[in-house]
């Protein structure tokens, strides 16, 4: 599975509780659309942390890299590419 | 307390009540009341009584009458200022024939008519029988310390303490009130009038029924105020308010130690407790006899403060520790006596907290609920300070900062912290005049578990209940300060509709105990809500004035900590630590069976929310609010609909 659509199922299971692929779309704001609280940030980094073997530093805990689909996947393999 | 239940039927004869109905009421309340039962049969009206005997222990059986008896009265609860009240009624003539409370309440009736409840200090849910006139009375306490539910069918009143004693009297079986269930989910608790039940209905706090022959009316005696301009504020030095709240909390407190048996208090180590058994200890010669709770997760503990004013007091003290597994198995018996949906599991621990007491003897506690909604000590009020001061500025990126100081895990970066916080706590900074403006973030992160909802479910939801609570607002509400306004929403809301029904008397009564309030005393009340909101909140220091009026009386550790809200384990304590599984009511209930049977929750979603708790990891206040409100739904409808046991 790519890290597009791992981190896909992931929000869409723990966050919309569906498998509904239509409910999330990859440019959908967390914020915006209230899916995800701050507690849900913080599980969402575990997550990638864990799932690709990346750290992820304070500084780099923005939105522009975690907010939305588009955005973590192209964060995630940034960060794997500079491993 | 006690628990009181009762019948008017309009239609006489072989209709009118009869002992067998009554009988099978009031059974259900013997926890409210072990020390006898009472009953009255006058068509067109039936009374019963279950007693926990407080106050004149050989005299005072329920039903209690007037000199000639035209008058008669059951009742829950208590009237402080008996003495006093007593003393000016024998002075009118009224002639007396036992020590309780519950007798000024047939001779002020007598004297002063319907609006003798304003004399009256105390929480009460009283019925009253004229015969002369042929009519009922059911009144309610000003801010819901005693419950009193009823329903209509057809020509039938019925009412009683607790709901459980109203299902045996109706034809009709118990159904869920679906737009109360929409309301819990996003106020924690149906609004008032509304129960979970569909056609039963709570008296609300500070109100008065008036049933006869005709029909029933509701009128209002009294309800939370504030100032409408700078000017109806008082005007004293912060010393002198200090005094005089000072003064009134002493005399609070010591009307609520009058009892013939012994009285003990809750002791959790934070300020109000700390305030409470500090005033027994220096004003009365009362034996100070504390009671508390602890958990084994350390971040929900509070045992080291406690020991702090154990030892401070000289308090003799007993302690229960909650276990995680506890709260997950008691959640099924702790629904039966909440009687509606909770979304957290904290009513559990009080239940065992209730428990200790009893085993140790005692059947009256006083505690400190009330304090942080008459005196500004929510974590909301200061949120709601933050989010006003900021929308004062919208572009500012330093005035949410603030927000940092009251919840520690967002202090990560600036500016992650800025953006989450912009996106949660700034909902409605466009219109920081909105009525609703400090609930709207609770009340919007507690309805995301509405997800949860089936969709046949959702379609029965027709209201939206934002609107319904701010129809229902009073029109003076507008001219309050924001702060005030605060206030209002929190004590009219959680206060009255959840923390003292669920986590209060539901718990307490449980095991046959009964709580007392002092900072809801409603000299207390109206005192405090003419102080200025700065001396209730000084800048982010909340109960400012309290903590100013009883410095002396508390180690400085007390009155500098940190509030720490009373929370019990929620999640982790629904999974089998050694299985790593739901427990099995848990994994029955939200099973898709049960879920598809009952049909308020959709089970896919459920299944995969349940699959996430299971995994365990980070739960967030979302997450745990859902899995308790569904589960504890479940469990209700288990109990009341299916009329099933564990």
């Amino acid at each position: 599975m790519s890290a597009r659509q791992t981190l896909r199922s992931f929000i869409l299971e723990n966050y919309l509780f569906t498998d509904d692929a239509s409910a999330l779309a990859d440019a959908d704001s967390f914020l915006e659309k209230g899916i995800l609280d701050s507690t849900g940030i913080m599980e969402v980094i575990f997550f990638i942390e864990e799932q690709f073997g990346i750290k992820v530093d304070d500084e780099e805990m923005i939105p522009d890299n975690l907010d939305s689909v588009d955005h973590l996947t192209a964060f995630v393999e940034l960060k794997k590419a500079a491993a | 307390m006690c628990g009181i239940a009762g019948i008017l039927d309009r239609r006489g004869g072989e209709h009118s009540p009869h002992r067998g109905q009554l009988d099978a009421m009031i059974s259900q309340l013997r926890h409210r009341g072990p020390d006898g039962f009472g009953f009255l049969v006058q068509p067109p009206i039936g009374f019963a009584h279950a007693r926990l005997s407080i106050i004149d222990l050989a005299g005072g059986d329920q039903p209690i009458f007037n000199e000639d008896r035209s008058i008669s009265v059951i009742f829950n609860g208590e009237i402080f200022n008996y003495i006093e009240l007593r003393a000016e009624l024998e002075t009118k003539g009224h002639r007396f024939y036992t020590h309780s409370d519950t007798e000024v309440i047939v001779h002020a009736y007598e004297e002063y008519g319907d609006d003798f409840v304003r004399l009256l200090n105390g929480q009460f849910a009283i019925a009253l029988w004229d015969a002369n006139r042929q009519r009922l009375l059911l009144i309610r306490d000003r801010v819901g310390i005693a419950p009193l539910f009823y329903t209509k069918e057809g020509a039938r009143l019925l009412f009683a303490s607790e709901i459980k004693a109203i299902l045996p009297a109706l034809s009709a079986s118990p159904r869920l009130n679906p737009s109360a269930l929409d309301q819990t989910f996003t106020f924690w608790a149906p609004l008032s009038p509304q129960t979970q039940f569909e056609h039963v209905f709570e008296l609300p706090p500070g109100m008065l029924l008036v049933a006869d022959a005709n029909g029933e009316e509701l009128r209002r005696y009294w309800d939370w105020q504030f100032p409408e301009s700078a000017d109806g504020y008082w005007s004293g030095s912060e010393e002198q308010l200090a005094g005089e709240l000072r003064d009134l909390l002493i005399d609070a407190t010591r009307i609520r130690l009058r009892a013939d048996v012994p009285v003990g208090a809750y002791l959790s180590g934070g300020l109000d407790s700390s305030v409470l058994t500090s005033l027994i200890h220096k004003h009365t010669q009362t034996p100070l006899r504390t009671f508390s709770i602890g958990f084994e997760e350390a971040s929900l503990d509070e045992s080291s403060y406690q020991r702090l004013m154990i030892d401070h007091l000289q308090a003799d003290h007993s302690h229960v520790v909650c276990a995680n597994a506890d709260v997950g198995t008691q959640l099924p018996d702790t629904i039966w006596h909440t009687e509606t949906t909770v979304l957290r599991t904290a009513p559990v621990p009080m239940r065992r907290l209730s428990r200790l007491v009893r085993e140790q003897g005692f059947k009256v506690v006083l505690t400190g609920e009330g304090s942080d909604e008459v005196l500004g000590g929510y974590d909301i009020f200061k949120e709601a300070k933050i989010r006003q001061f900021w929308a004062s500025q919208p572009q500012s990126q330093w005035r949410p900062l603030l927000l940092k100081r009251l919840y520690p895990y967002l202090d990560v970066t600036p500016g992650r912290a800025q953006t989450y916080l912009q996106n949660f706590y700034g909902i409605g900074l466009d219109r920081p005049e909105q009525p609703c403006f400090s609930h709207l973030p609770r009340w919007d992160t507690t309805a995301k578990a509405k997800m949860f909802f089936s969709d046949a479910f959702k379609q029965q939801l027709t209201e939206n209940c934002a609107a319904r609570l701010e129809a229902e607002l009073p029109a003076a509400l507008a001219r309050w300060a924001p702060f005030n306004r605060g206030q209002y929403l929190e004590a009219k809301g959680l206060l009255g509709s959840y923390l003292l029904c669920s986590q209060g008397d539901r718990m307490l009564m449980a095991n046959s105990v009964e709580g007392r309030f002092p900072f809801l005393d409603h000299r207390v009340i109206e005192f405090a809500a003419r102080l200025p909101p700065s001396l209730k909140m000084k800048v982010l220091n909340e109960k400012y004035l309290l903590k100013r009026a009883m410095q002396s009386y508390l180690p400085d550790a007390i009155v500098n900590r940190h509030k720490q809200p009373y929370r019990a384990p929620d999640v982790p304590a629904f999974i089998d630590k050694v299985s790593g599984q739901p427990l099995p009511y848990v994994a029955e209930l939200l099973s898709d069976s049960s879920l598809r049977e009952f049909g308020y929750f959709d089970p896919a979603r459920v299944g995969l929310l349940l699959k996430k708790a299971v995994r365990g990891g980070a739960i967030g206040y979302r997450d745990n609010q859902a899995l308790v409100g569904i589960l504890s739904t479940q469990v209700w409808h288990h109990l009341f609909v299916k009329k099933s046991h564990f």
